[in-house]
């Protein structure tokens, strides 16, 4: 295991701003794996020190295979992880939003450009990441929607569901979406959480990736291998949304199955304690996404459902 | 007339209601002609605010001299504006990356549409920014090069000191202006002072311009003054960033709108804490500087100024 720093910027006050990388193995540049970009992104950062950890004992084993390179960059904006915020510290900028990045742009740009420019390099990317909604998610893996992807692939992490995302204008400056466009198997791994430690799905996602190794040749790796993926198109999911804003109040939970009709989430008065309205399933399906926050506004998708197969 | 465009109720005994003002003439001169000023998507610019009290207030001073209709929107993103946000608060969202929006959508995407729909059909929008909490802008308009042959005419008439045509990009195919201009609506996007604060001779400067707007229009058939001859840029290489090399605090040595020669001191970089100058900002070429940095912390790459080329 060799740690490096991938990108680096003086600071004033502050200790200078890094970027740091671990890397595994020498040779062809094989898989990247990205955790945190986002100072919220505290799941997404545990998971990746798992993996370095999980890494170098298996290197130490001789598990990894020779002429296979693997880089894991636990987090790529630890001033904002410090301090606790989500976006960029001075000018509030998402580094999400700024790839492939430009080295002599603004600080963002130049953050998402220095670290492009080494992980562009790798044939398969892995980005642990976050939804711009506060929720609860059945674990999957997704990709973009835009024809240059392999779902043949994404089922090798034996994840519950790999999901795919329709193309957004604003997403052609992500990192997954750059990825693919210059050439890297992107996939985004998604848990359940994101501001706070959830170890089961962030074993799951371990796991998952550890077998996607195995599968791929770069690590011998003897896990069981996980669920037969189901592949779920964004578009194709039933959102519940809310009619009315109030204090929200499920009555499931992510990735219980649910019959139509069946009550999913009460909307209470946030005064007088009434219910107003009451949520329930359109469809047969199972709940793959869930509202995270006590409150909600009216017209917020509070549920995404997996249409059940017959 | 003060009229709700979009209102949503908030989880707790509030309603979040976007309004406008219309003023019609006082005597019914069949003409459906409108202006339609809009400020506020972005809740910590409120250089629009003054041009919108301004603009009403020398109105109904002469009234008689309104022959179509002028439509007031000074706040887009009321909750932004309540707490010097730039986005939607708790949404963590840029108002203007939602536009055309989806009247079936969730509550930005909603009340994104129903400004779509109201606005939709003015003779011209105008969209008034101030930048951002960083960057002070002399006045000026900013053009997507796609909808540059509607928009310069209009421009040219707003009374602003340049006019920026810029390259076309995909993520801002979802701003207001981008959105109405595509449907035949034309949208100018004003720039002008610094975010969090009213520079009221800017204010005074576009409100001219918004009168003689309205003339050209045959909206207003009172007096107007004389507006500015703006330059207009439309080589990307005409314009220069500069990027700060190094953090720390930048120190202007020079006013934004000055004229400088190449190799002229715009601003030190300094380190309070060493005594020392980190760095000298000067100019790459013979330019004026329309942009200049307001914030003094800098980080590797913030943007401390933009120049623009002498010809
Ligand atoms: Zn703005």
């Amino acid at each position: 295991m060799k740690k490096n720093t991938i990108y680096e910027i003086q600071g004033l006050y502050r200790d200078n701003f890094r970027v740091t990388g671990y890397e595994f193995g020498e040779g062809e540049e094989a898989v990247c794996i990205v955790g945190s970009m986002r100072g919220n992104e505290v799941q997404q950062l545990y998971c990746c020190s798992r993996l370095v950890k999980k890494l170098k004992g298996m290197e130490e084993e001789g598990k990894l295979t020779p002429g296979k390179k693997i880089l894991v960059i636990p987090c790529v904006n630890p001033y904002s992880v410090n301090i606790q915020k989500r976006f960029w510290t001075v000018d509030n900028t998402d580094i999400n939003r700024m790839f492939p990045g430009y080295d002599l742009g603004e600080t963002t740009q130049r953050i998402a450009d220095g670290v492009f420019r080494v992980i562009s390099a790798y044939r398969f990317g892995i980005q642990f990441t976050s939804f711009y909604m506060p929720g609860e998610f059945m674990p999957h893996v997704r990709m973009m929607d835009s024809g240059l992807e392999d779902t043949e692939l994404a089922k090798q992490f034996g994840m519950p569901y790999v999901v795919l995302r329709k193309v957004r204008p604003y997403d052609t400056t992500t990192l997954n979406y750059n990825w693919q466009i210059w050439e890297t198997q992107a996939f985004s791994m998604y848990t359940n959480t994101t501001t706070r430690i959830d170890r089961k799905s962030a074993k799951e996602a371990e796991r998952g990736i550890l077998t996607f190794l195995h599968k791929q040749g770069i690590a011998q790796y003897h896990g069981h291998d996980g669920y037969l993926s189901q592949i779920v198109k964004d578009v194709d999911m039933v959102s519940v949304r809310t009619g009315k804003a109030g204090l929200f109040e499920p009555a499931v939970s992510v990735g219980e199955e649910v019959g139509r009709g069946r009550i999913l989430a009460r909307i209470i008065d946030t005064y007088e304690g009434e219910v107003i309205e009451e949520l329930t399933a359109p469809v047969d399906g199972i709940v793959f996404f869930m509202h995270g926050e006590p409150l909600t506004y009216a017209d917020t998708a509070v549920f995404k459902l997996v249409v059940r197969e017959e | 007339m003060i009229t709700t465009v979009a209102s949503k109720a908030l989880p707790v005994d509030e309603e979040l209601k976007i309004q406008k003002n219309r003023i019609e003439p006082e005597n019914d001169t069949g003409s459906k002609k409108r202006i339609s000023v809009v400020t506020g998507i972005h809740g910590d610019e409120l250089e629009g605010q003054y041009v919108c009290f301004e603009l009403i207030r020398r109105i109904k001073e002469q009234k008689e001299n309104l022959k179509g209709i002028v439509d007031i929107y000074p706040a887009m993103n009321p909750l932004g504006i309540d707490s010097i946000t730039r986005g939607i608060p708790a949404f963590e969202m840029d108002m203007n990356r939602l536009f055309p929006g989806d009247i079936e959508g969730n509550m930005t995407e909603y009340l994104a549409a129903r400004i779509m729909e109201d606005l939709t059909g003015s003779e011209v929008v105008l969209d008034i920014h101030a930048s951002n909490i960083y960057l002070t802008e002399i006045p000026q308009i900013r053009v997507n090069a796609v909808h540059e042959e509607q928009l310069i005419p209009l421009a040219k008439e707003a009374n602003v000191d340049f006019v920026w045509v810029h390259g076309a990009s995909t993520v801002l195919e979802s701003t207001l202006a981008y959105s109405l201009n595509s449907i035949g609506t034309p949208t100018l996007v004003v720039e002008m002072g610094v975010g969090m604060r009213i520079t009221k001779s800017y204010g005074d400067q576009m409100v001219d311009g918004i009168f003689n707007l309205m003339k050209k229009l045959g909206i207003w058939e009172g007096k107007t003054a004389a507006v500015r001859q703006p330059i207009i840029s439309r080589n990307p290489k005409d314009v220069a960033y500069l990027n700060a090399a190094t953090g720390g605090l930048f120190v202007p040595a020079v006013r934004h709108g000055a004229q400088l020669k190449e190799g002229e001191l715009i601003g030190r970089i300094i380190n309070p804490l060493s005594g020392g100058v980190r760095d000298e900002v000067r100019a790459p070429m013979d330019g004026m500087l329309f942009t200049i940095r307001e914030y003094p912390i800098v980080d590797e790459g913030s943007l401390v100024g933009r120049l623009l080329r002498t010809l």
